[in-house]
């Protein structure tokens, strides 16, 4: 078993501000956007090294996609930057109309996403936002789970032609992903292997993930581990072929059971070759205030949950 | 100098389109499309610097954006008469499997269009992104655009006025199709506008307006000087005064028309009242 290390806790959102600040290095098409969050989006150092192809829109969410969606006119690749809450419900329908039906080469990247924002509480923890974007005909959702992945995930973009909405947070967690990797949209990342279950983790539950598969093989359970980083499109024949050999599932997610990862995977299942799922999410409610440690485990998405979720799941087999 | 019989032939020839477009599939907007004939014909056989052919960057070129997308009749009609595609297509305006849908849409590959548009207010932002990319490749040509009046209550709109000012984005001319009638009735009586020149004004804008919006010189004399105003650190509006349902008599005057296609006898009475000219798709 491969044991993966922590080289020391860092936000998800700085790895997509370093991956945007190499992204205006090598490539002169990329332009970003923001929305009066250019800190909390770590845009800061694109926006130093490239006042020209940087846009500070203001409070103004709306007409920062549409200026995304026009800006795709004669070449640029258009990044915008906000809370996930902002960059989703806020602007459903001009991302709609103006980005998805439009086929605009726009990257919606959208930081404090989910109940890890934390103290600002449930007006700005959007938990909907996957369901929301993965609905989008053409759309690419991706929930990176580190800084080293969405550093990776943000050059990936770039290369793809095509509507991406990337979602990354706010606290810090561990970085344990390769500095080096190559981020293949669409193509899970199998952690380790396993016997009795698969955990299918995405976005800041892979972490959590991994420490429950070592408590739990001191259980003597063996836990296959998949950090699936994108939801759309999913890879379906990995999942299909671990779930396959261990028999059951369960998906672990910062994001409301409904219209989430555990969803897609369901579905998937369902399809192809039913076996029995538990869904570490939360359940069809909003949160509130506090730390996001406090939260993650009052609202049951962390390691703990996904034991409990994993006995569960192997009884049912 | 422009060619003002052929011109005035086009107009009439492009309202008969807009009619037998709406008549055929029973929906549609004639009352909007019809204001704005003597505007896109202006446009895009005189005033907008074209390429041939259409390419989704149009770099090189003017490129137009339509915001009040309900209007698509008048725009599919202009556009397959100056070569964008072929005119029989207009047989197929909102039938299954057509490239021309009830509001333009770029899913279907139809050239001419750029962007999608139908759910109101979203094209003053595009367009200004447009514009923005316009700038960043130094490319001297302008963005137009149309919206409607009715139209400028979704406040997207004002969040895309506030942004071009402060960024001087002075490379677009936005027309406001100023007829003062939307579905519910007039927009006096649906939410009022108030000073919409003042409005553009204390937002930065350098404002003018076209008087006689269904005055094909009106509306040539009035765009020339929309140009002659870009390029001086200010976005430019226009606000063209129009008679929605321009052309055909009792069409004019009412919100009645705005999304309704007339009957066999309406439009007979209305194809009368604008006889063939160029030719018929």
């Amino acid at each position: 078993m491969k044991k993966y290390v922590d080289t020391g806790k860092k936000d998800t959102r700085s790895g997509f501000g370093a991956g945007l600040t190499e992204l205006g290095k090598i490539n002169p098409n990329v332009v970003a956007l923001c929305a009066d969050l250019t800190g909390s989006l770590k845009m800061d150092e694109f926006k130093s090294n490239h006042p020209e192809r940087f846009f500070q829109v203001g409070v103004a969410e709306a007409n920062m996609i549409g200026l995304a969606a026009g800006m795709t006119i004669g070449g640029k690749i258009p990044f915008t930057g906000t809370f996930a809450n902002f960059s989703t419900g806020r602007v459903y329908d001009q991302i709609r109309q103006s980005v998805a039906y439009s086929h605009k080469n726009v990257k919606i990247c959208a930081s404090h996403a989910g109940i890890t924002l934390g103290e600002d509480g449930a007006t700005h923890q959007i938990l909907e936002d996957i369901g929301l974007m993965k609905m989008l005909p053409g759309m690419t959702v991706i929930n990176t789970c580190d800084f080293n992945q969405t550093k990776a995930a943000t050059l990936a973009i770039a290369e793809h032609k095509g509507p991406v909405y990337l979602r990354f947070g706010r606290p810090k967690v561990p970085n344990f992903t390769p500095e080096d990797q190559s981020f293949k949209i669409g193509k899970a990342v199998h952690l380790q292997d396993g016997e009795d279950v698969t955990l299918i983790a995405t976005g800041h539950l892979v972490w959590e993930a991994l420490e429950a598969a070592e408590a739990l093989s001191e259980k003597g359970i063996s836990a296959e581990v998949i950090n699936i980083h994108t939801i759309k499109p999913l890879d379906e024949k990995a999942i299909l072929d671990s779930v396959r050999k261990t028999g059951c599932v369960v998906t672990a997610e910062e994001h409301n059971y409904y219209g989430g990862l555990g969803e897609s995977v369901a579905r998937t299942l369902s399809t192809h070759a039913p076996h029995p799922q538990e869904f570490v999410a939360t359940m069809d409610t909003f949160g509130e205030s506090g730390t996001p440690a406090q939260l993650m485990e009052k609202y049951g998405l962390n390691a703990e949950a996904i034991i409990n979720a994993t006995l569960k799941v192997i009884d049912r087999k | 100098m422009p060619d003002m019989n052929y011109l005035n032939d086009l107009i009439i020839q492009v309202r008969r389109d807009i009619l037998r477009q709406v008549h055929k599939v029973n929906s549609g907007h004639p009352g909007g499309s019809l204001g704005c004939t003597e505007f896109f014909v202006a446009l895009f056989q005189e005033i907008m610097d074209r390429k041939e052919g259409f390419d989704m960057d149009g770099i090189g070129e003017d490129i137009f954006f339509l915001s009040n997308g309900h209007i698509s009749p008048v725009f599919y009609s202009v556009l397959s008469r100056s070569g964008y595609f072929p005119v029989e297509e207009l047989n197929t305006f909102r039938l299954i499997n057509s490239r021309l849908q009830g509001h333009p849409a770029t899913h279907e590959g139809l050239p001419g269009i750029r962007v999608a548009s139908g759910s109101l207010g979203q094209g003053i932002s595009v367009a200004l992104g447009a514009a923005c990319t316009k700038k960043l490749n130094n490319d001297q040509h302008l963005i137009y655009t149309l919206c409607g009046d009715g139209e400028l209550q979704e406040g997207q709109n004002w969040e895309a006025i506030m942004f071009a000012a402060g960024n001087k984005i002075d490379n677009i001319i936005v027309t406001v199709d100023y007829n003062g009638q939307q579905i519910d009735g007039s927009t006096e009586s649906v939410l009022p506008l108030g000073n919409l020149f003042g409005k553009f004004e204390a937002f930065g804008w350098d404002v003018m307006e076209i008087k006689e919006g269904n005055n094909l010189q009106a509306i040539l004399d009035g765009m020339k000087e929309a140009k002659s105003r870009t390029g001086k650190g200010k976005p430019v509006c226009v606000l063209m005064h129009t008679v929605m349902g321009h052309g055909v008599d009792f069409m004019m005057h009412t919100h009645a028309w705005h999304g309704k296609a007339p009957n066999d006898e309406q439009l007979a009475i209305g194809l009368a009242q604008n006889p063939e000219t160029i030719g018929d798709y």
